[in-house]
């Protein structure tokens, strides 16, 4: 063929059809690499993307695992409500939105239409409560009360309720079995939060919008076990959300259950117990105050002191754990964390701190022999000691001669303590210390745990302090310009102590020294703290971090972990140094200042131990405390503005380890009456279905002394500091 | 040899005689160029079936409804041609001032309340019983006739080597009457179209360079101009703008674009298979069996299928390029390059903007997509293509 022109055709128009031809071919090339990118190079990303697009997931969330006490009762576990359910996909396919339906549901169910269609909407940024903030593929709780008559008439009349569920659904239930309410150390759920839904996105444990969490206590600790994982199924769906067909199903796994060390009837004994001793103390006259006692909170905890395992833990004022469940109430909420509420919620046996008064004289009297001084030797016990012009009474108002620390300690003698710490301050340099101070009973203080966490493993424990040097000085930096702007030299108390802060509050005085050793002054410690100090002498010096879980069981039951005791540090002293404060301190319960709350205690079977501290508070009552230990527990019970350590908490200690070891008021032992004669080795019975064996629970009775004689001591002995 | 090619002299034959004649009209039909426009209409069936069978909201419950109306609408398609191909382009070029004057009423007809309204353009006549008109589809082929008789009168009968510039101007005139009707409705997609036909026509025309630079001149400052001044709609603007970036608003004027693409990425080398798409049976992209077409065959048959597409309105415009060059006079020279320039932009603004390289317009893909009106236009096209083929003298 030819191209050329054979008729008037010109040259130029030849050439212009070659350059359309050329033009035409370029723009389909274009299209062809452009195409060649997309589905070859790219592919992958838009296959992915066109998947996202396609699915949508429906969860069934996963159980919630149960928080078991050591033999196995549950403590937190899951009850069975009847669940009614609306798929807001199935409504949407009617004519009418299923307004018709959800009326209907709302008669059978005797609620208002209103109220059922108002919880079935979804929220946006106008949409006011009630409304479903969850995914609109999940079926959306319309009440989770329904009768087994309603959910009957839903299922009979099915043709009536398209899209409607009436399903069993496991809800959190806080038992309090035996009257063990446990609130504290449970904790309790909410809702996720949107903050905690995008952290957790990427991590092996992503949340569901659905979730609830743990806020405190051991369902935030074992958050992550007890919640298992939930079961998603993948429903491929078209543009609109209509399913097309199904893609994937993951299985739910049910959460672990945790095992704690808690006994549910020791637990029960110990909030009665401590609720006992706090009315009772409402009771007593204030000397100093002219007051009644106010006792507005307590702790007590009871550990094993070979392990650090707490059998029962328990904090006043407290709460119901099920007032969270389901949502809680703007006004439950108040209640619960307001100004006037007296902040239930804080666990006050590892959130709640007071200077621990003459139960720290077991560090002050280890310090001491570590320092040098000779556990037997004979230090003066006056009535009082003089430093310059100020006089540190003994607040026992009576003088022993000379005694040994160990006597010391019995007789919680104070001024053996200013004696030695007033030695060792002058030692270290007085007013203008050394560059190196040895600082004995700090250092000692920190060997023995304080001002730092236990490590227990629920969260949020305080660390309390230790007003050492350090301290001191940090504290003086951060007050200093206060103080000077208050400080008045004649003013009243508070502006001169601000007076003394601004002229010298980086000095370690030998007034703080003092002071300091007999566990009084700017000294903070938790019972948690003391009660592993305690348990620390009983087991022969090793600081345990304190565990409530004890295992935790895979929600089929066949995986057991456990959890193990932990050490953090050793005691600071030698065992003949032990025993001897061991002896000490068995000497406190038989003839010291605890002697009167442990008449007719069977020493020779069950050698108690124990210390009485009662802390002073400026502007507020003392606080009381009382630390014991026998070989197998330790028990430290404070109640703040409570009285005196062995006055307010003595009978409620006693009835506890009555309880543990089966004991009547005068002393007898019966074995089948003990609770908990040693401590809970193993652990509960799994089932092959992963169910948990419990045994049954009855709830403490407590035993009132038989006789008058405790009555009677009390009326006795009218004034005791300690 | 030549003598017998001579019909006059030649004895009597039979139909079928005729009809497979080495002289016959069939047999100098451009059979690769009606086979790729058969086969583009083919897969467009397909593809269309595909996209629609699960839409119970525009087929009324019948799977097939889209499928069988394709069908019919080709089957119409190819009775145009052969009827265009029988009237042959010569005699067309005599009724033009009669096809022009109609097409301008219809199109005016579409300002009137009688026209309709579809996503956001005022470009269709509702004829009823399911049936609408798009007379914006015909008039590029009355604007590329008229502009043809115009230009090329003079040169044809010999007075003239090239139009000259009194021709050019009556040329665009004609041009610029409906282009500026349709440009009311407003329908940008087709006022594209018929810019570049107009181009094409007159690059094909010879006309003076002056004619072409200036008009590429204007267009561009006209551009600009209508940009500035904001003659444009929102919904115009809007989807420029996801043009330029779509990551803009995925959910809204995005999404689009943004469905087309992931629907053909996913495609890959082979694509889903037919009826497998899951972009296209969850119906994510909109408008899949008019504008969209493309990414149904995108996803479904993957880069084969749709490189297929492309090859086949390749050798449709090849085929067409060789008849522009091919025919001895100018006036079936400019109807072909006309004809070019509208397939290749049409194709090119199409498949590019599913593609993501060109901006949203709604305009259909010539032979595969749905749509009546389109379907005639582009048939009467390759018919026009056909019979400037035929009637050019055979020089073999």
């Amino acid at each position: 063929m030819s191209n050329i022109p054979e008729t008037g055709r010109t040259q130029r128009v030849q050439i212009r059809l070659v350059v359309i031809q050329i033009l035409v071919f370029s723009l389909l090339l274009t299209l062809g690499g452009r195409l060649w990118y997309l589905q070859i190079r790219n592919g992958q990303e838009y296959t992915d993307e066109a998947k996202n697009n396609h699915v949508q997931q429906v969860v069934q969330p996963a159980v919630r695992g149960s928080i078991l006490d050591a033999r196995g009762v549950p403590l937190a576990d899951n009850e069975t409500r009847l669940v009614v359910s609306a798929s807001r996909t199935e409504l949407l396919k009617m004519k009418d939105d299923g307004v018709g339906v959800l009326t209907r549901l709302a008669a059978v169910l005797h609620m208002e239409p209103k109220d059922v269609l108002d919880k079935v909407r979804l929220c946006d940024a106008k949409t006011p409560q009630p409304c479903w903030n969850g995914s609109p593929y999940q079926p959306i709780p319309v009440t989770d009360e329904a009768t087994t008559q309603q959910a009957l008439q839903i299922h009979e009349r099915a043709e009536d309720f398209p899209g409607i569920t009436a399903e069993p659904t496991a809800v959190r239930r806080y038992a309090a079995p035996g009257k063990a309410n446990t609130s504290q150390v449970l904790g309790y759920l909410s809702p996720v939060t949107d903050e905690e839904l995008t952290k957790a996105q990427d991590t092996d444990s992503p949340y569901l919008r659905s979730d609830q969490v743990g806020r405190s206590g051991l369902e935030r600790t074992y958050d992550k076990e007890l919640r298992g994982k939930a079961g998603v199924t993948r429903y491929e769906v078209d543009n609109l959300g209509r399913v097309i067909g199904q893609a994937q199903n993951d299985e739910a796994e049910p959460g672990a259950s945790v095992i704690t060390s808690i006994d549910a009837r020791v637990q029960a004994v110990a909030e009665y117990e401590l609720n006992g001793a706090m009315e009772a103390a409402r009771k007593e006259m204030d000397r100093n105050t002219n007051e009644l006692y106010k006792a507005d909170s307590g702790a007590v905890v009871v550990m094993e002191a070979k392990t650090g395992r707490v059998v029962a833990m328990a904090s006043l004022p407290t709460y119901d754990p099920n007032s969270w469940v389901g949502g809680i109430s703007a006004k439950d909420y108040a209640k619960l964390t307001g100004k006037k509420s007296n902040f239930p919620l804080l666990n006050r046996a590892i959130q709640g701190t007071a200077a621990p008064g003459s139960i720290f004289k077991v560090i002050s009297s280890t310090a001491a022999v570590n320092a040098g001084y000779p556990f037997d030797g004979n230090y003066p016990c006056p009535s009082s000691y003089s430093i310059g012009n100020q006089t540190f009474k003994n607040f026992e108002s009576q003088g022993y001669g000379d005694i040994t620390i160990g006597r010391a300690l019995e007789v919680s003698c104070d001024t053996v303590y200013y004696g030695l710490a007033h030695k060792e301050w002058e030692k270290d340099g007085g007013n203008k210390p050394k560059k190196n101070p040895n600082d004995w009973f700090y250092k000692t203080a920190h060997q023995f745990g304080l001002g730092k966490e236990t490590g227990i493993d629920l969260p949020n424990e305080v660390s309390g302090r230790v007003p050492d040097r350090q301290w001191k000085q940090d504290f003086y930096d951060a007050n200093k310009d206060a103080w000077c702007k208050q400080g008045k030299k004649d003013g009243t108390y508070v502006e001169k102590i601000a007076y003394e802060g601004c002229a010298e509050g980086y000095k370690m005085r030998a007034g703080d020294s003092v002071n300091y050793s007999i566990g009084q002054g700017d000294t903070l410690v938790t019972p948690i703290q003391m009660a592993t100090i305690y348990a620390a002498i009983s087991n022969g010096g090793t600081l345990y971090d304190p565990t409530v879980g004890k295992a935790i069981v895979s929600g089929d039951g066949k995986t057991v972990q456990e959890i193990k005791p932990q050490a953090h540090g050793k005691l600071p002293f030698t065992g003949d140094t032990r025993d001897k404060i061991d002896q000490a301190l068995a000497g406190v319960a038989t003839q010291g200042s605890a002697a009167w709350r442990f008449g007719g205690w069977p020493q020779d079977k069950i050698p108690m131990h124990a210390k009485t501290g009662t802390a002073e508070v400026y502007g507020k009552q003392t606080t009381s405390w009382f630390a014991t230990y026998t070989k197998d527990y330790s028990i430290v019970m404070t109640i703040s503005q409570g009285g005196t350590g062995s006055g307010a908490s003595g009978p409620a200690v006693r009835n506890i380890y009555n309880a543990l070891y089966g004991l009547d008021p005068s002393g007898n032992q019966d074995p089948k009456k003990a609770l908990l004669p040693q401590p809970q080795k193993g652990l509960p019975t799994i089932r092959s279905d992963g169910s948990i064996v419990a045994p049954k629970i009855k709830p403490y009775a407590p035993q009132r002394p038989a006789d008058d004689t405790q009555t009677l001591a009390l009326a006795g002995t009218p004034g005791r500091r300690d | 040899m030549a003598g017998f090619s001579v019909s006059r002299y030649a004895p009597e034959r039979s139909t079928w005689g005729k009809i497979v004649a080495r002289d016959s009209v069939v047999r100098r039909l451009d059979w690769p160029l009606l086979g790729s426009a058969v086969a583009l209409s083919f897969v467009g069936s397909l593809l269309i079936w595909s996209a629609t069978r699960g839409r119970d909201s525009l087929t009324h419950g019948d799977p097939y409804y889209f499928l069988f109306r394709h069908v019919l609408n080709t089957g119409i398609g190819l009775a145009l041609m052969i009827g265009t191909v029988w009237l042959g382009h010569r005699t067309l070029r005599g009724a033009v001032p009669f096809l022009y004057g109609i097409s301008i009423l219809l199109i005016l007809a579409v300002l009137t309340p009688l026209g309709a309204t579809v996503n956001g353009a005022h470009a269709w006549i509702i004829i009823g019983g399911g049936f609408s008109l798009q007379p914006s589809e015909f008039i590029k082929i009355t604007i590329i006739l008229g502009m043809a008789m115009l230009l090329a009168a003079r040169v044809d009968a010999g007075d003239q080597l090239h139009p000259d510039h009194r021709s050019v101007a009556k040329a665009l005139g004609l041009a610029l009457v409906p282009m500026a009707i349709i440009m009311l409705m407003p329908d940008l997609g087709s006022v594209m179209v018929m810019a570049v036909v107009v181009l094409g026509v007159l690059l094909a025309s010879g006309a003076s360079n002056r004619w072409i630079f200036g008009l590429l001149g204007t267009g561009t400052a006209g551009a600009l101009a209508v940009w500035q001044l904001g003659l444009l709609d929102d919904y115009q603007i809007a989807r420029f703008a996801a043009f330029a970036n779509p990551a803009l608003d995925p959910a809204g004027v995005g999404y689009n674009t943004n469905q087309a693409r992931i629907a053909i990425g996913s495609g890959g080398l082979t694509g889903t298979g037919l009826f497998q798409g899951s972009q296209t049976t969850g119906q994510f992209v909109p408008e899949q069996q008019t504008d969209f077409v493309f990414t149904v065959a995108g996803e479904e048959l993957g880069f084969v299928g749709a490189g297929l597409i492309i090859a086949l309105l390749g050798v449709v415009l090849w085929r067409a390029c060789r008849i522009a060059r091919e025919t001895t006079e100018l006036y079936g020279t400019i109807v072909a390059a006309g004809i070019i320039a509208w397939f290749a932009f049409q194709s090119f603004e199409n498949i590019g903007m599913t593609l993501g390289i060109m901006p949203v317009a709604g305009l259909p893909l010539p032979f595969v997509s749905y749509g009546g009106s389109s379907m005639f236009a582009v048939w009467v096209a390759v018919g026009l293509l056909q019979s400037i083929r035929v009637q050019r003298p055979i020089t073999a």
